[in-house]
């Protein structure tokens, strides 16, 4: 039986082994050297977080590719959310928040100094676990993004209010109520309209930070359909509870534990073959 | 008798007890809004209100210091509501958690509780004399700012602090910069609250009387200010006049001067009930 230090220990040095197959997995020729920036969207190196003493995440490296659906799965607290979190700096808000390590999207270290926070959110969307809209009307929310970049022309916005309506899935449930409040839409409604307000940014990550676990099924799996089309045009991470939801959408799924990541690997591979004892156990719903 | 029976008179004693507790304080304001009315309601016509002070009790009116205090009220609430609001929204959004940020917050909380008085000689000293503004409506509305600034201050940041979190974080995953979301999300989440806060410190203000006799709004005025560095009277200084006055007919005028001035300090508490409910309603 495995407790959770000696696998701290061992666990580097293992899921490095994964890592390195994920990383040769589709280079086919190992001669034609694929620039890394090219193949991936998103990298982070030997990223450790602190908050005050307590370290959230420790040494985990991790390469996502564009245009794929990334799962984050693991039990409560084993720092999935915060790791998620990174990627668009919304944890630069918590106090004692201390992170090592580096993270490249498109092959610009997100963590340096000169950065635009604004500029960064602009390109990682987030959607949050409850559904989050403003106290305002369906129209307003999704023009948000927009009007803060300081966009005035009214036609344009209208235009990719309308159009982000459309790919989130709810333009025909509202399009004659746009000047409704957003808080008499439902649950699951809600839910898409933050969606809607996030690619009205047209940024090309969309991180997911639970974004069913508030619904009901049948939201959730419109919610699920909609994130499986969006694929086609953005590079998607999701933090779930849900194993059914990570295995039916997700392309990698990663299992982290404790604030390490255990196994990194295809979907499909870690739901049928895991690696580790542990990712299996959790998996099969013997702990967590 | 036992212990069970014990028991429960004991909770039937407390229960008798915290009524009676509560009817004194309600049995003594109806006996005195009573009072007030059967004094008072007589006198009140159209013409109290328009008159001038005169001194003839049946020929005075209470339409300087009505006036009076509506200017006093507005010029309060100009000067009060930015600075204070300002700062509350310092403290709650922009303040670190620091020691300095904690000295702040005990000064405030103890200028709450500063009698209105030493505020009245602050503000005799400061605006009256130094500033030279004289007995006038700025100098007193500048001594009310003072002393309801920590009101309002602590009102905006409880209204701030109700507004949830992820309402911030929606706005920051969008691309807003810190100011964007105050300015667009989390002050119109907290406008409800913060007027009800401005409102309440303002029937407040309407009501103060000695900071305003201290810094000479005593004096006789015979007409109502025309402009803020007019001098004035408030209708709590009228009140204080009439009732110090031998004549039955003042104390009448007073009586009813005093239905006024509650009636205005219960339309604007009312008019902060209404805010706050529908502010509620809003956030959930």
């Amino acid at each position: 039986m495995e407790s959770p230090f000696t696998l701290g220990t061992n666990g580097k040095k293992n899921y490095n082994n994964t890592m390195s197959e994920i990383m040769t997995e589709k280079t086919e020729d190992p001669k034609i050297e694929v620039p890394i920036a090219e193949k991936y969207k998103l990298q982070t190196k030997d990223v450790n977080v602190f908050y005050g003493d307590f370290q959230a995440i420790k040494d985990v490296s991790m390469n996502i590719k564009p245009k794929s659906i990334t799962a984050f799965i693991g039990p409560s607290g084993c720092g999935k959310s915060t790791f998620l979190r990174l990627f668009n700096r919304m944890n630069d808000y918590i106090e004692d928040f201390k992170m090592e390590g580096k993270i490249k999207i498109d092959d610009n270290n997100i963590y340096k100094k000169k950065i635009q926070l604004e500029q960064l959110r602009k390109e990682v969307g987030m959607v949050f676990q409850k559904p989050n809209p403003f106290p305002k009307s369906i129209f307003e929310n999704v023009a948000y993004g927009l009007k803060i970049q300081g966009i005035k022309d009214k036609k344009l916005i209208a235009e990719r209010v309308e159009k982000a309506l459309v790919q989130a899935d709810l333009w025909n449930e509202v399009k004659d109520n746009l000047n409704k409040s957003a808080l008499t839409l439902s649950g699951g409604q809600q839910q898409r309209l933050c969606i809607a307000r996030t690619l009205a940014v047209e940024p090309s990550i969309i991180l997911m930070d639970e974004p069913t676990s508030a619904l009901d099924p049948i939201s959730t799996a419109k919610i699920e359909e909609l994130i499986y089309h969006l694929k086609a045009d953005y590079t998607i991470i999701i933090v779930t509870h849900n194993m059914q939801q990570a295995s039916r959408i997700s392309d990698y799924t990663a299992f982290f534990y404790m604030g390490e990541l255990i196994e990194f690997d295809k979907t499909k591979k870690i739901f049928t073959n895991p690696e580790k004892k542990r990712t299996e156990n959790y998996i099969t719903g013997r702990f967590g | 008798m036992n212990s069970i029976q014990k028991n429960r008179l004991k909770d039937q004693l407390f229960k008798f007890w915290g009524i009676g507790c509560t009817l004194i304080g309600l049995v003594l304001l109806v006996i005195f809004i009573g009072g007030i009315l059967i004094d008072g309601l007589s006198r009140i016509d159209w013409a109290f209100i328009t008159d001038l002070p005169s001194r003839k009790a049946e020929k005075s009116g209470i339409w300087t210091p009505l006036m009076g205090s509506v200017w006093v009220l507005i010029l309060t609430a100009i000067i009060s509501f930015p600075i204070s609001v300002a700062a509350g929204v310092y403290l709650e959004e922009y303040a670190k958690k620091n020691r300095l940020s904690a000295l702040l917050e005990i000064n405030i909380s103890n200028l709450a509780g500063v009698p209105s008085i030493i505020y009245g000689l602050l503000g005799l000293e400061v605006f009256v004399r130094i500033m030279d503004l004289g007995a006038s409506v700025l100098a007193g509305a500048l001594t009310l700012s003072l002393l309801i600034l920590p009101i309002i201050i602590v009102a905006t940041r409880e209204a701030i602090k109700a507004v949830p979190s992820s309402i911030r974080d929606a706005s920051y995953a969008l691309g807003a910069s810190k100011w964007q979301t105050i300015w667009n999300q989390v002050l119109p989440a907290s406008s409800g609250g913060i007027l009800t806060g401005v409102i309440l410190a303002l029937s407040r203000a309407v009501g103060e009387t000695a900071p305003l006799i201290v810094i000479g709004a005593l004096a006789y005025v015979p007409f109502a200010p025309q402009g803020p560095l007019d001098q004035f009277s408030v209708l709590p200084i009228q009140i204080f006049n009439w009732i110090s006055r031998p004549q039955q007919g003042f104390i009448d005028n007073a009586a009813a001067a005093i239905i006024i001035l509650l009636l205005i300090t219960f339309i604007m508490n009312g008019i902060a009930v209404y805010f706050r409910n529908k502010w509620q309603k809003k956030l959930q």
